[in-house]
């Protein structure tokens, strides 16, 4: 599928207010996209019913306004501007993918390029026996059980999450079976090239006892207008453990929103480390369902945005069981007229006593044009927790800058030092060490 | 050419709108060290901060001239890489930037500015840990953050091991010794008297006359309300020490 855009002074006429929030527009927009969706594979055949539910709920839904709460500071009026085509997906070989491969990955590594798996771009191999990496079409043979796990998780309601069920065709699935480590990372690499729309969609399932290392990460090869609207399940079974690292490094003039639901059952343990570099208007809703007693999730979150880019993180963790700790700590840097966002939920009801959870915005605005708007918003009603939050919105301490001056190091480059600073610290947790050396590499360009 | 490393003339500043210093002269040759003693309020840091360039200090009237050029026009990082460096009172903590990239920018940053090639961080590695053993620091104090969660003698160290890397002209030293146990007081005075060179000057402030038994001033000035009230040889801070300050600002009210 690929995209064409309106000149903006015909779109107006055509379409009506665009930046207002007319409903019928807004309802007929995603009608559009709806329209663009592809056939279910047969070999999913079994998910039909739950594939026309989604289809039936967008139907009757239009693109959020800023009127609706859970969109109040991001506004999506610039995403109706573009209209998308079906088209062939592109040919691009592995030249182009130079930049992104990374070594540790080099037997475990998927590639969807503009939605579309890439088998010639792909290799799997190596993996302990059991383990399962492909395209979804692939995982519908081998494991019965996917009915269980796909477009199962609470929260698929939401509009985009919807869509993406009712019009993904490829997507990745990786299923690691009872007490399997699979020691190489697996590298799930979304490539976009052209101004398409694209409907990614991951499913992990980490059985009992099993540990996995997963990268999800999104690149383009062009500066397009493409639209990626992706959704990754995660399924963290009992004693199992994922470490995510989530890279969206799109084009800047691209729109990303991004759906990743994981479900963790007792004993388990889930690191999410989400990096949003790119795109024009990024949004990520991480959601975590506690599903069994004594969890551990760790949440780090960067954003970086410049220009007039929009980023957005809308977290939420959703305990429902005693004994679960939860640390989360949500970043940005914030240039020029850019706008970040973050919203973080956790809720810890009566059931989830002795809980620990732990969240921190820090955010720090680079310009006076620069805006944050960070809502933590955490409701409690057991009583027997622990729980901390707290947000920062700074600009970087004079007497910081003063300090590294003294020292002989220039204003403007004792700034760009105190701002790399802040951000690297997300990058340091990340455990693969080629993609924590390209991300610092990255982060030192944008914050200089 | 003159062999004057600092003159400050009839410097008067203020901090937001309430005078500080209040005509302040100093003048300070190459190989002296000098001590500025006096009570807690006086304008001894203040007048610290003025000459590393503290934004927050505003100079009203005066002059200060450092190695013949007006250091008033300088930036503060044109003013540390001409040979000022300021051993801070209370060292700022910096989450993030790591103690060994601080050093190494900083210490380039200089010789780019004396023309030198820049060393990388394997080489600065070396030119580092030789100070660091000088110093009797434990060498985890580099790969931690600047002065993140150092205790306050750490802190000082801290400022020495800069102090000794940039090798400056004039080094002033505010309160070195306080939160200091004696074992590292002597460290520290060892490594002020080793970087004692003819073309070089330190200045010493600080309202205890323990230190001065360890670095040995030529020159002692007693401080108060924003000006110098006496100066002498380092018999006047035994003389502070028996006496305490009220005789010298008695003096100043009589002289007055
Ligand atoms: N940044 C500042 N803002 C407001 N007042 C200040 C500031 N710095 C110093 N002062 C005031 O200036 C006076 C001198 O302080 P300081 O220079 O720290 O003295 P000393 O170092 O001799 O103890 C004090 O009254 C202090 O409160
Ligand atoms: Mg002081």
């Amino acid at each position: 599928m690929t995209i064409e855009s309106i000149p903006v002074e015909s779109t107006l006429s055509d379409v009506g207010n665009l930046g207002g929030t007319t409903k019928v527009n807004r309802a007929d927009y995603l009608l559009g996209l709806l329209s663009l969706r592809g056939e279910l594979p047969s070999e999913l055949g079994r998910l039909q019913e739950r594939r026309d539910r989604a289809f039936s709920l967008v139907h009757d839904r239009a693109i959020p306004t800023t009127r609706d709460e859970e969109w109040r500071f991001t506004d999506l009026s610039d995403l109706l501007r573009l209209q998308f085509q079906t088209r062939l997906p592109s040919e691009i070989g592995f030249p182009q993918l130079e930049d992104f491969l990374l070594p540790e990955s080099t037997n475990s590594r998927l590639v969807f390029v503009d939605g579309v798996f890439a088998p010639a771009l792909s290799a799997v191999d190596d993996l302990p026996d059991g383990v399962l990496v492909g395209n979804l079409v692939a995982g519908a043979e081998l494991v019965p059980a996917l009915p269980a796990y796909l477009a199962n998780q609470p929260g698929g309601d939401e509009v985009f999450t919807a869509l993406n069920t009712a019009s993904f065709t490829d997507g990745a699935i990786a299923w690691v079976p009872k007490n399997s480590v699979v020691e190489a990372p697996i590298h799930l690499l979304f490539v976009s090239t052209t101004e398409a729309l694209s409907h990614p969609r991951c499913l992990v399932v980490a059985q009992a006892g099993s540990c996995v290392t997963l990268i999800e990460e999104y690149v383009s090869l062009s500066e397009g207008r493409y639209f990626t609207n992706s959704v990754t399940e995660i399924y963290v079974e009992e004693n199992a453990e994922v470490r995510h690292t989530r890279v969206q490094r799109d084009s800047v003039s691209a729109f990303h929103i991004g759906k990743t639901a994981v479900s963790q059952a007792r004993d388990s343990r889930y690191t999410c480390t989400a990096v949003s570099l790119g795109a024009k208007l990024a949004r990520h809703h991480l959601e975590i369902y506690q599903t069994g007693e004594q969890t551990d999730t760790t949440l780090n979150g960067l954003t970086l945005v410049d220009g007039d880019r929009v980023g957005d993180t809308h977290s939420l963790i959703a305990l429902s069981q005693p004994y679960g700790t939860a640390n989360q700590v949500n970043k940005t840097v914030v240039r020029d007229r850019a706008h970040a966002v973050f919203n973080g939920k956790v809720w810890v009801p009566k059931a989830a006593q002795m809980t620990n959870a732990a969240q921190l915005s820090r955010n720090l605005l680079l310009s006076p044009k620069a805006r944050v708007d960070t809502k933590p918003q955490l409701e409690i009603t057991a009583d027997n927790v622990k729980c901390a939050h707290g947000a920062t919105v700074s600009q970087l301490e004079d007497d910081e800058v003063f300090y590294l001056q003294s020292r002989g190091i220039p204003a403007d480059q004792a700034r760009k030092l105190l701002t790399y600073a802040f951000a690297i610290d997300v990058i340091d947790r990340i455990s693969v060490s080629s993609l924590r050396d390209t991300l610092t590499r990255l982060i030192r360009v944008q914050t200089s | 050419m003159s062999d004057v490393i600092l003159s400050v003339q009839d410097l008067t500043a203020e901090v937001d709108g309430n005078p500080i210093l209040k005509g302040f002269n100093l003048e300070i040759k190459a190989g002296e060290i000098h001590a500025i003693m006096g009570p807690n309020g006086s304008g001894k840091s203040t007048f610290s901060k003025i000459l590393a360039g503290h934004p927050a200090y505003t100079v009203t009237g005066g002059e200060i001239v450092f190695l013949g050029q007006n250091l008033l026009e300088l930036e503060p990082d044109d003013r540390a890489k001409s040979g000022v460096f300021l051993a801070f009172q209370y060292p700022l903590e910096i989450p993030g930037v790591s103690n060994v990239d601080f050093l190494r920018v900083s210490y380039n940053a200089k010789r780019k500015h004396e023309g030198l090639e820049e060393l990388d961080a394997f080489d600065f590695d070396e030119v580092v840990q030789s100070k660091v053993t000088l110093l009797k620091m434990d060498p985890s104090f580099l790969s931690r953050s600047v002065n993140e969660g150092f205790s306050g003698g750490e802190k000082k160290r801290n400022e020495i091991l800069q102090m000794a890397l940039l090798e400056p002209r004039l080094g002033i030293l505010d309160e070195i010794d306080s939160g200091l146990d004696i074992d590292a007081l002597k460290v520290v005075a060892g490594s002020v008297n080793a970087l004692k060179k003819p073309e070089n000057a330190t200045l010493i402030i600080t309202h205890y006359q323990r230190l001065l038994n360890y670095i040995l001033p030529d020159v002692i000035h007693v401080m108060a309300d924003g000006r110098i009230l006496m100066s002498g040889d380092k018999d006047l801070a035994l003389e502070l020490e028996a006496k305490g300050y009220d005789w010298v600002l008695e003096g100043e009210a009589v002289g007055a």
